[in-house]
């Protein structure tokens, strides 16, 4: 029994579809991320979920229960908002209480209970601030600590770390990650940071335009993309394109206008056919001279030339010219190349993903 | 350099005094008419001062003197009026406003337009028409006439004001109520209203006092039966300046009042508001 269950989920807002036939089953404790561009469709699908938007077709279960035509304040949900939404003319424990005043519960279990949320989010003490005294990130975890403290059937967070700095982003991630594992709580996650949702996911659907380009766990995603939205999504990806020469088991050999030869990874593909290559700048590596003598017989063997050195402080970020392609590589400050040096690089074929035009 | 400290004080002061005859020069005026007994020109300054007038209008003294009479009654009903109007215009406002800063309500700026006539067009035009309706209706120089008057005028600040309030609190806010388990009532009993309430005060105080002042109106349809306040001081202003200026006073004390209890209220709303 899924925690949650979507279903065949359309939402229109005049000619455009929001959510174009959406379907999604949510595992019970897992958390899950729905991620893409702005656009996608991300929060729509996390507002029908918590009942704020009346998709156009579909039905959503939470459990055994249909919830589609159920109001919000009966769907037993707790919503985490992006600008955390705490009540400004309450203090943090009046906030924490709210909810729990509305269940009926007497003083001391509420006390209780806003305290041991409280404590889980490392918030213990602040019971009296009011929200304006308090810092963006701990505003956050208050707000965090509200939806907790009703121990709903599912989470639900939207884009709840782009109102932070970047360092404290950082932090929050692992610290929700953290939170998620200790509660044990079905979660949905909406974000457009990859990297947030690599981080705390246990699997990650991409979303693009209304659809699920892609549900899988976070590598899945990462390394083996079914298509080029979901390559050029994640990392930095640089595509070239190219004709199927040969395919042989996973293997694909592809060559280019340019007369250049890849040898990646791809599935369901035929000769002849048009693809994309997609480079990643970790599969890029420096070969040294007596390193290419030894390697003469290796496939994605290149000569390039370094166009543009940025130091970035823990690495060198390169953009390197191979015929009239540029990619982006990176390398280590210690060994670092200078602008217009040439030397032979080498992809390797099991991060190299070919996919279909 | 010395000689240019001098000129930048000296405009300084001249603004100063030009602010000051501006603004506070015609209430100068005012209060000085209101303690004059005997004040013919060609002197700056009364004669004779006391507070021979203010007894006379607060009905500690009679007089044969045409139009001194105790404004306490005028004074009283004009307060009533304001409070009833008040009131339903709030009973009307809070949800108006409410609904046409939340839903988007067909015709929604048509309506707000709608809102916003009364004030402006001429007033007599309005009012001698309205005087023909509310004849044939039987409300002519009554107090409910009046009341209702007062209420199309207050109406005009109450659904503009109430929803600029309910458009100013976040909907983010209401939702999280909402996702707590709090019904749309609950919500905008104990959220909506409360972050609502300084608003709400400011939009009461602009209806009472409007309502306190309204003249036009209240002369076309009160006559002759219903007197208020302004029309007392109407009444007397041709020939009895000190009971005018007396009346005038008492009129400009609630909206002193008033607005300082707003600009108060309202600082605080910014500091304690969204966040």
């Amino acid at each position: 029994m899924p925690a949650l269950h979507l279903e065949n989920i359309t939402k229109r807002y005049g000619k455009l579809k929001a959510v174009d036939n959406l379907s999604l089953e949510v595992r019970d404790g897992e958390l899950l991320t729905l991620l893409g561009p702005s656009g996608c469709g991300k929060t729509t699908v996390l507002r029908c979920v918590s009942g704020f938007v009346r998709p156009d077709n579909g039905q959503i279960y939470l459990g055994e229960r249909k919830i589609t035509e159920i109001p919000p304040e009966k769907r037993g949900i707790g919503l985490v908002f992006q600008n955390y939404a705490l009540w400004p003319h309450m203090t943090v424990f009046q906030n924490l209480a709210f909810g729990l005043q509305i269940k009926k519960l007497s003083k001391d279990e509420i006390k209780q209970k806003a305290e041991q949320a409280l404590t889980l989010v490392q918030l213990g003490g602040l019971e009296d601030r009011f929200p304006r005294q308090l810092s963006g990130g701990q505003q956050q975890r208050v707000a965090l600590a509200r939806a907790l403290v009703l121990e709903p059937e599912i989470l639900l967070l939207d884009e709840p770390l782009s109102n932070l700095d970047a360092l404290l982003r950082e932090q929050m991630r692992f610290e929700i990650a953290q939170i998620h594992q200790h509660a044990g709580i079905t979660t949905i996650y909406v974000t457009h940071d990859q990297t947030e949702a690599m981080v705390i996911s246990d699997r990650i659907a991409v979303l693009e335009k209304g659809r699920i380009m892609q549900l899988g766990t976070p590598r899945e995603i990462y390394s083996k993309p079914v298509n080029k939205f979901v390559a050029g999504f994640m990392g930095t990806t640089h595509f070239i394109p190219g004709r199927v020469e040969n395919v042989a088991n996973e293997y694909v050999v592809v060559t280019t206008q340019e007369g250049l030869t890849f040898t990646g990874r791809g599935h369901g593909l035929e000769k002849g056919q048009e693809v994309d290559v997609a480079i990643r700048p970790e599969s890029i590596r420096f070969m040294s001279p007596g390193e290419v003598t030894a390697a003469l017989r290796e496939p994605n063997l290149y000569e390039a030339e370094v166009v543009r050195a940025s130091y970035v402080g823990e690495l060198i970020d390169y953009q390197l010219k191979i015929k009239n392609h540029l990619i982006r590589a990176k390398g280590e400050v210690g060994s670092a190349h200078a602008l217009n040096d040439r030397m032979v690089i080498k992809l390797d074929p099991d991060q190299l993903a070919v996919l279909s035009r | 350099m010395p000689a240019k400290r001098v000129l930048v004080i000296t405009a300084e002061i001249a603004l100063l005094v030009l602010v000051f005859l501006i603004i506070i020069g015609p209430m100068m005026s005012l209060f000085i008419w209101s303690v004059a007994h005997r004040w013919y020109w060609p002197n700056t300054l009364p004669q004779e001062v006391g507070f021979e007038y203010w007894k006379q209008a607060l009905g500690m003294r009679t007089s044969l003197a045409i139009g001194a009479i105790s404004i306490i009654p005028a004074f009283l009903l004009s307060l009533s009026i304001a409070v009833v109007v008040v009131i339903i215009c709030m009973l009307i406002a809070i949800p108006a406003g409410y609904a046409l800063a939340k839903y988007r309500i067909p015709f929604g700026a048509v309506i707000m337009f709608l809102f916003l006539m009364p004030n402006a067009f001429p007033q007599q035009p309005i009012f001698v028409n309205l005087l023909h309706i509310f004849t044939r209706w039987g409300l002519s120089g009554t107090v409910q006439g009046v009341v209702l008057v007062h209420i199309l005028v207050g109406l005009v600040f109450g659904v503009w004001i109430t929803s600029a309030t309910f458009r100013s609190i976040p909907n983010y806010l209401e939702e999280a109520a909402r996702s707590v388990g709090a019904s749309r009532l609950y919500t905008f009993f104990h959220i909506t209203l409360p972050l609502a309430a300084p608003g709400l005060l400011a939009s009461s105080v602009f209806v009472f006092i409007a309502s306190l002042d309204e003249f036009t109106g209240t002369f076309f349809i009160g006559l002759p039966f219903v007197s208020t306040l302004p029309m007392t001081l109407y009444s007397s202003s041709g020939y009895n300046m000190q009971f005018a200026s007396v009346i005038a006073i008492i009129l400009l004390i609630p909206s002193i009042l008033f607005m300082t209890l707003i600009q108060r209220v309202l600082r605080a709303e910014y500091v304690g508001g969204m966040g």
